[in-house]
């Protein structure tokens, strides 16, 4: 699935994962976390070396300090949206109840849902869902957050809210790799692009390198394919 | 209907059937004479006795049934085709087979008390009912347990283990409580179906409720008091069976909106 890949993703950064379907972009991710197990190489994350975790004992420490948020939300159903924040914390990492529900709801406030603390996942919209998955995985208060395609199954006037959300995460410091389509916010958040074809990653970039100045012709092109940026990237070019 | 939000109504809606059973059962005693309703009386501790077998059956029946019918459910899903095999067989054996022969095969084929160690330990007709009905319900429970397990998406593994947990907390606090939310309406709707039939045991010679009322019919050889205590047994039955669909009616519903 994967062929060649090498990332570096520095404390604070945000790094952006682009690329066509089935590149081999979530997989990169579910590496990360030590959902999948890469066959060779290494991957090292805040001085774990996740390629050598044999016992799922190891791999919960690890997934302990990384977050993810998944296309599909993957939220519990049978939980309220308390429940799913804080059922990690207390269960696992064992933070006093008061502590977990007290900081849920901080979360909550700053994914601007504060109301919706009872509700159940099946009450809220696709974008609401999506932020509490967002404060689900804060809650753990992880040193690193994936984020997997996250507005992918979104309408589109819900992808708004929930990128507002990230953007405001990654501002505020958040070390984040973000596997998206949404060139426009990619371009605008990250520190680094990464571009994936046929499971390597091709070039890495900061965002107007990448989008403005790169001469890989399958780069040009699949950016270009997304609508709004041919003419950005024609306007610069004075064409 | 939006009128069920609306707790008075709602609650007038869960009673009403209870009402007209109630008003149904009150014309019945006005219309027979006293002596008849003396009969009846004295006759009811009798049918009592033998509805507690009924209840007694299907509790029986249906703990055997779940516990039989969890671990078919799981061998149904086994990779392994050695294991699936078989319970795929039984359960499509069983569930095909009527409860009223599977009674017939038990208490025929089963012999009247078994030697353990010397010791003789009887094994009554009532209890080959038991093992009749447990069997056809074990491959029943086996179709809920799977579907349950299969309506769980495996995306809610890869969240749980997203946020750290391990497997056995995963199966613990996401998974087998979203199957118990599943499985618990059919279920209900099973045991009541298995109540039902323990009133085929009377044709087997165990004394449940409709063989209690027969006895009691052919004591008193009345046409008004056969048919009062026919409409009792009918009643009995009714009450403790309705109850349960009630409840498996609204679980589906709260289930169906979250």
């Amino acid at each position: 699935m994967l062929k060649g890949i090498d990332l570096t993703v520095a404390k604070g950064d945000a790094v952006s994962i682009i690329g066509p379907s089935g590149s081999g972009k979530s997989t990169i991710l579910r590496c990360i976390n030590g959902l999948a197990q890469p066959q060779a190489g290494r991957i090292t994350v805040a001085g774990v070396r996740v390629d050598t975790l044999r016992s799922e004992a190891e791999r919960i420490a690890l997934r302990k300090r990384i977050g993810v948020v998944f296309q599909q939300y993957n939220l519990f159903p049978h939980l309220t949206v308390l429940e799913n924040i804080t059922l990690a914390p207390v269960r696992i990492l064992k933070v006093p109840r008061a502590e977990a529900e007290s900081h849920a709801r901080d979360l909550l406030a700053r994914v601007r849902l504060a109301d919706k603390i009872s509700a159940y996942p099946g009450e809220l919209s696709g974008g609401q869902q999506q932020r509490v998955a967002i404060a689900r995985a804060l809650a753990m208060r992880p040193e690193l957050v994936l984020f997997d395609e996250v507005t992918s199954a979104l309408d589109p006037e819900m992808v708004g809210e929930v990128l507002a959300v990230i953007r405001e995460l990654v501002r505020e410091g958040l070390t984040s790799i973000l596997v998206t389509h949404e060139m426009r916010f990619a371009e605008e958040i990250s520190d680094t692009i990464a571009f994936t074809e046929n499971g390597r990653i091709v070039a890495q970039a900061p965002p107007a390198e990448l989008f403005y100045r790169s001469d890989n012709p399958r780069i040009r092109q699949f950016i270009g394919g997304f609508q709004g940026f041919r003419d950005a990237v024609q306007d610069r070019e004075g064409i | 209907m939006s009128t069920a939000a609306l707790p008075a109504r709602g609650a007038l809606r869960v009673a009403w059937p209870w009402l007209a059973a109630a008003c149904g059962a009150l014309l019945l005693w006005w219309l027979l004479d006293a002596r008849l309703t003396r009969d009846l009386l004295d006759w009811l501790p009798y049918l009592a006795s033998g509805f507690a077998m009924n209840v007694l059956i299907s509790v029986l029946a249906m703990t055997l049934g779940t516990l039989g019918g969890v671990a078919l459910g799981a061998m149904e899903l086994s990779a392994t085709r050695i294991v699936r095999a078989p319970a795929v067989a039984y359960v499509q054996v069983f569930r095909n087979a009527p409860h009223l022969v599977l009674i017939f095969a038990t208490t025929y084929i089963f012999p009247f008390e078994i030697v353990v160690a010397g010791h003789y330990l009887p094994f009554p007709d009532w209890l080959k009912a038991v093992l009749g009905l447990a069997i056809p319900a074990a491959a029943y429970v086996a179709e809920i347990a799977r579907g349950a397990i299969l309506s769980v998406p495996t995306t809610q593994w890869d969240a749980a283990k997203g946020i750290g947990l391990s497997r056995g907390q995963t199966l613990r606090w996401i998974i087998l409580p979203q199957c118990l939310r599943r499985a618990l309406p059919p279920w209900m709707n099973l045991y009541a179906s298995i109540t039902m039939s323990t009133a085929l045991a009377s044709l087997v010679g165990v004394h449940e409720l409709l063989h209690a009322a027969t006895d009691a019919s052919t004591a008193v050889r009345r046409d008004d008091f056969t048919i009062a205590i026919y409409l009792t047994v009918l009643l009995a039955f009714f009450l403790f069976c309705y109850p349960i669909s009630r409840l498996t009616r609204r679980l589906e519903r709260r289930l169906a909106r979250s």
